[in-house]
Parts: structure tokens; C-alpha cells; sequence
């Protein structure tokens, strides 16, 4: 019904639009130009509205601390000093002097790579696992309560534990990445399952999906939204424990650098660090939430 | 001749706890091949209950159901579907959510071309081909329902069961989707067990109209045959004695039992 409404309006738009460009060409460029350049002006006006207020907040706090760090005797060093210092490290985040003495770049990528490894693991593992409580409630009422306990211990205790286990650090340090971010992907996916209307569930039966097929096409699809809640706090909290746990396991990596800066009196370098940590959690983090963004489209909708 | 469709003396109990309800009582039916039945009564009487048993959502307590004297108690593309709430998936784009049906029914039977082409056909059968790329929250509510039907005709059912398919609409919409499938009805010749609660509606559509007593223990007070000639025209009906006769028996129908319930 309301495709001749729509089929309507067209024509009526297209006879003005079409006449000036018969009879005056010229005419008809200016006014496609000039949306143009407005649009243009738009984004850079919405991209400004964006940027300069926490640009401000930046530029006020670094003035702060730059006043509160520069007298004698203070304890902290100010942003000016942290840059002098830590110049050749934010120039050249490459080098490789072999051992722990390397760049950056290095040291994040190390942690980086670790984060990757138990966060996969954990992605895979969680989903299956969430899958499962979700879908039977014999599983549920067997691992809940388990779950419920072992997710409130904290990262940092399962590490001597795993050490025990692996006897390497690195292992280890994949280990508590996974059980550091397992539970809250295992427990939003089982919300999610449960959380499947019936309707889809009968839309599958009347089509006589296969168990694999529902777990493809419906499941997934259907829990995405809550799956990619429990993906983005899982990655958060990896992040946040690595760091932890390459301060005490050592070799390459952000966690142990800061460590070993502390030991060398680096104060500078601390600063540094912490910097990069939080602009790689936050594009970590913006990274799930994107990908969720393209996965879930639709389903976020309804 | 045998009966297409029989309900076999369904009754249906709920049991939680220690507490069982009676849902269901005794019911029996047959419905001939090509038939366009209705199932009429007041919410709770247990009608979507008996429209889950046909579809084998849900299990009858006792008796069962036979198509083509086979008994069936397990869904299946055979007595596809049409949801109140069209329950199209929101993931899928309106074309996808025909082909999910489409591809499962005919892996083996079909090439990828023909089962295509066959969505096509189905969209273009509920003028939704037009639409087949967007997504069920960018079409209207009467849209959605016609793609429902789409994906429910794609499968070849044998029954078609439409589970209040227009409940949820505007009247307007309503009717045109009403006239929409009366054509469908006409052209295809499908089997229907169709649950509403609407009187116009039963009358209009229906071959024969079965009409629910209330619950718990709801059963099949009566069966009304409608003798209307097809192809029927809305506006021309209005004023068709045979027609307000119907609706006058089917009020009547649902009038009294609903004082019944209140002196209850």
C-alpha cells in the first residue's frame, strides 16, 4: 500500500530537478555543489564537537600537572620532563638491544600477543560453555553455582597455581589472560541462549533445523548482542590483568617494563607506559565493539 | 473417502506441581483437502494450544493427529506456520528468511537456481519481492506478516496453520491481507486450520467455522458450515443475508458461552 505513495512522490520530485537541467545546465551545478561543501563543513563541525572538549580537559590537566610536578623536590616528574626523558623511547619504539632491552613496540606486541592467545581460547571456550548452561538446565544448575564461585577470584591468584602447573611463565600468562576473562563471555552468552524467544525456537522445529544449524543460525545470531557484552568486558579485563601478571612473571612484555622502570628509578618511562597501556585497552576495546556493531546489525534493532 | 486432516481425540492436561489443568477435552475434527477451516473462541480457551498439538510444538495429552493417516507429533515443514508475530528472524534479510525454509524442505530435491527462483516466486506471490534485501524492523507490520506467509507457503505445506496471522494488525491492513490470502487460498488451493478470535474474519475466509467453548476443558461446541460462494468480495458480502446469518449464529455462539462463564 504504500508503494504507489512512494512511487508518487518520486515523479513529483524528479519533474523540477529534471526541467532546469534541460533548459539551464549551468543551473543545475551550483546547487549539487553547494550540499557538498555543506555536508563537508557538517562533519568536520560534528568531528570538532567530538575532539575539542576532551582536547581542552587534556590541555588543562597537563597544565595542572606541569605547575603542581615542576617544584623542587616534588616526587612525580612534570609532562615536559616526561617527554625529555623518554624521547628516544617514544622515537624509536624499534630497537632491539636483545634481552629485555627493547623498544616499545616489543613489549606491547609481546603483551599483545599473549592477551590474543588467552582471549581466543577464552572467546571459544566461554561461548561453548555459555552455550551449554544456557541450553540445558541440568548443566546450569551443575555449573552455575561453580561458576558463580571461581569468577570472583582474583586474576592475579591463579597465578602461582598455573606456574605450579606449566612450569613457564608464558603459558602462564595465557592461562590467567583465559581465566580472567572466561566468565563474563560463559555467563552473557547463557543469558543470551536463555534469552532466545520461543518463537525462533519454533520457527526452527517447523523448518527442522539440525542441532548444529539451530546453533548457527539461530543461536548465534540470536545471543550475538549479549555474547559481544560478554567479548568486550572479557577483553577489558584481560588487559587489565596482563599487565599484572608480566610484572611478575617478567621477560618481554608492557607489565614487565613498568616493573623494571620502577626498579631503575624510570619514573618517566612508568608514565610512558601507562599511556600506551590505556590507548591500547581503549582500541581494544573499540575494536569488539565494532566488530559487534557489523555482526549484530539487525538484531540490536528489534 | 478418508480425511485429510483428523484430530483424533486430543485431549491436553498441564501439569506444574500437583496442580493439573485441563486444557483440552475430547476434541475431534476432520478436515477435508483444500478446506478452509477457522477456530473460533474467547482468549484462553486453549485454541492456540490445539493449533501447537496440529503443528507438534506441543505434545496432546491423549489421541493424536493424523495427516493422511499418518499420525504426526513432531513439527515439520508438512504443516508450516504462519506466527502471530510473524517471528521472522531479525538477522535475516526478508529473501533469507523465505530461503531458510526453502533450503532445509528442498536440499535434494531443488538446485540452488530453482530454490531461488522459488523464493522469488513465493515473495512475488505476497508482493513482497520488491523488498526481498531489506531487513523485518525496516518493513511495516503488515509486510512482515505477508513475508511469514511467504516463508510458510515456500515450504509446500500440506496444512497451512495460521495462528491469529492478523491480530496484530491495523484494520485496514488487516483487511487487505485477509483479501491477500483469500486469493492465495483461491489460486493454490492450500489446506488452512486458521485460530482467530475475530468474527468477520472467521465467517469471510472460511469454509467451516469451529466454534470453542470455554475453558479449562475447552471442546468443540459447534461447526458452522458457511455456505458462501468463492471468490468472495468483502464490500458485497456486508449486505449478503447468508452471510450476516453466520455471523449472527457464531455471535450468538460466543455470546452465550461468555455469559455462561460470567454466571460461573
Amino acid at each position: 500500500m504504500t508503494m504507489p505513495a512512494i512511487k508518487a512522490e518520486a515523479t513529483a520530485v524528479a519533474i523540477p530537478t529534471a526541467s532546469p537541467v534541460t533548459a539551464a545546465p549551468v543551473v543545475t551545478m551550483t546547487p549539487k555543489q553547494a550540499p557538498r561543501a555543506e555536508k563537508y563543513i557538517k562533519m568536520i563541525k560534528e568531528a570538532a564537537i567530538r575532539v575539542v572538549p576532551p582536547l581542552i580537559v587534556l590541555a588543562l590537566l597537563m597544565l595542572f600537572w606541569e605547575l603542581v610536578c615542576r617544584r623542587t623536590g616534588s616526587t612525580l616528574p612534570p609532562p615536559s620532563k616526561v617527554f625529555k626523558d623518554t624521547k628516544e623511547l617514544i622515537f624509536d619504539p624499534f630497537f632491539d638491544n636483545g634481552g629485555i632491552d627493547k623498544g616499545l613496540f616489543w613489549h606491547l606486541s609481546a603483551s599483545l600477543q599473549r592477551v590474543a592467545y588467552g582471549y581466543s581460547i577464552a572467546a571459544v571456550v566461554g561461548v561453548a560453555l555459555g552455550t551449554l548452561v544456557g541450553q540445558s538446565v541440568w548443566a546450569m544448575r551443575g555449573l552455575d553455582p561453580l561458576f558463580q564461585v571461581l569468577r570472583t577470584i582474583p586474576p592475579l591468584a591463579w597465578l602461582p597455581l598455573s606456574l605450579a602447573a606449566f612450569r613457564d611463565g608464558q603459558p602462564s600468562a595465557i592461562f590467567v589472560i583465559f581465566i580472567t576473562s572466561v566468565w563474563p563471555i560463559i555467563i552473557n552468552t547463557a543469558v543470551g541462549i536463555r534469552n532466545i524467544p520461543q518463537d525462533y525456537r519454533n520457527v526452527a522445529a517447523v523448518v527442522q533445523l539440525n542441532p548444529l544449524e539451530f546453533f548457527s543460525k539461530i543461536m548465534i545470531p540470536a545471543a550475538a548482542p549479549y555474547i559481544f557484552t560478554g567479548l568486550r568486558i572479557g577483553i577489558g579485563l584481560s588487559w587489565l590483568a596482563i599487565v599484572a601478571a608480566e610484572m611478575l612473571i617478567g621477560g618481554v612484555g608492557i607489565g614487565f617494563f613498568i616493573w623494571d622502570a620502577w626498579n631503575s628509578s624510570h619514573i618517566s618511562e612508568i608514565i610512558l607506559a601507562l599511556f600506551y597501556v590505556g590507548i591500547i585497552g581503549f582500541v581494544l576495546d573499540r575494536l569488539i565493539a565494532g566488530l559487534a556493531k557489523i555482526v549484530t546489525r539487525g538484531t540490536a534493532l528489534n | 473417502m478418508q480425511a485429510y486432516l483428523k484430530l483424533d481425540h486430543i485431549d491436553k492436561t498441564f501439569t506444574r506441581g500437583n496442580a493439573t489443568t485441563e486444557v483440552l477435552k475430547d476434541i475431534n475434527l476432520t478436515i477435508e483437502k483444500g478446506e478452509y477451516v477457522s477456530i473460533i473462541g474467547h482468549s484462553g480457551c486453549g485454541k492456540s494450544t490445539l493449533l501447537n498439538i496440529v503443528a507438534g510444538l506441543t505434545n496432546a495429552t491423549q489421541g493424536g493427529v493424523l495427516l493422511e493417516n499418518r499420525e504426526v507429533n513432531s513439527p515439520g515443514p508438512d504443516r508450516a506456520v504462519v506466527f502471530q508475530n510473524h517471528s521472522l528472524l531479525p538477522w535475516l534479510t526478508v529473501y533469507e528468511n523465505v530461503k531458510l525454509g526453502v533450503d532445509k524442505v528442498f536440499a535434494s530435491t531443488k538446485t540452488r537456481a530453482e530454490r531461488d527462483a522459488w523464493v522469488m516466486h513465493n515473495l512475488n506471490l505476497v508482493q513482497m519481492a520488491h523488498a526481498k534485501d531489506k531487513r523485518p524492523s525496516e518493513i511495516s507490520g503488515g509486510m512482515k506478516q505477508r513475508v511469514g506467509i511467504a516463508r510458510a507457503l515456500a515450504m509446500e505445506p500440506k496444512v497451512l496453520l495460521l495462528d491469529e496471522p492478523f491480530g496484530a494488525l491495523d484494520a485496514l491492513t488487516r483487511a487487505h491481507l485477509q483479501d491477500s490470502v483469500m486469493a492465495l487460498h483461491q489460486k493454490l488451493g492450500n489446506t488452512i486450520l486458521m485460530i482467530t478470535h475475530d468474527v468477520d474474519e472467521a465467517v469471510l475466509l472460511s469454509d467451516r467455522i469451529v466454534m470453542m467453548t470455554n475453558g479449562p476443558s475447552a471442546r468443540i461446541g459447534e461447526v458452522l458450515e458457511v455456505p458462501l460462494a468463492r471468490p468472495r468480495k468483502r464490500l458485497e458480502l456486508a449486505t449478503n443475508p447468508g452471510y450476516l446469518k453466520c455471523r449472527q449464529r457464531v455471535l450468538e455462539f460466543l455470546y452465550e458461552r461468555h455469559r455462561f462463564v460470567e454466571a460461573a
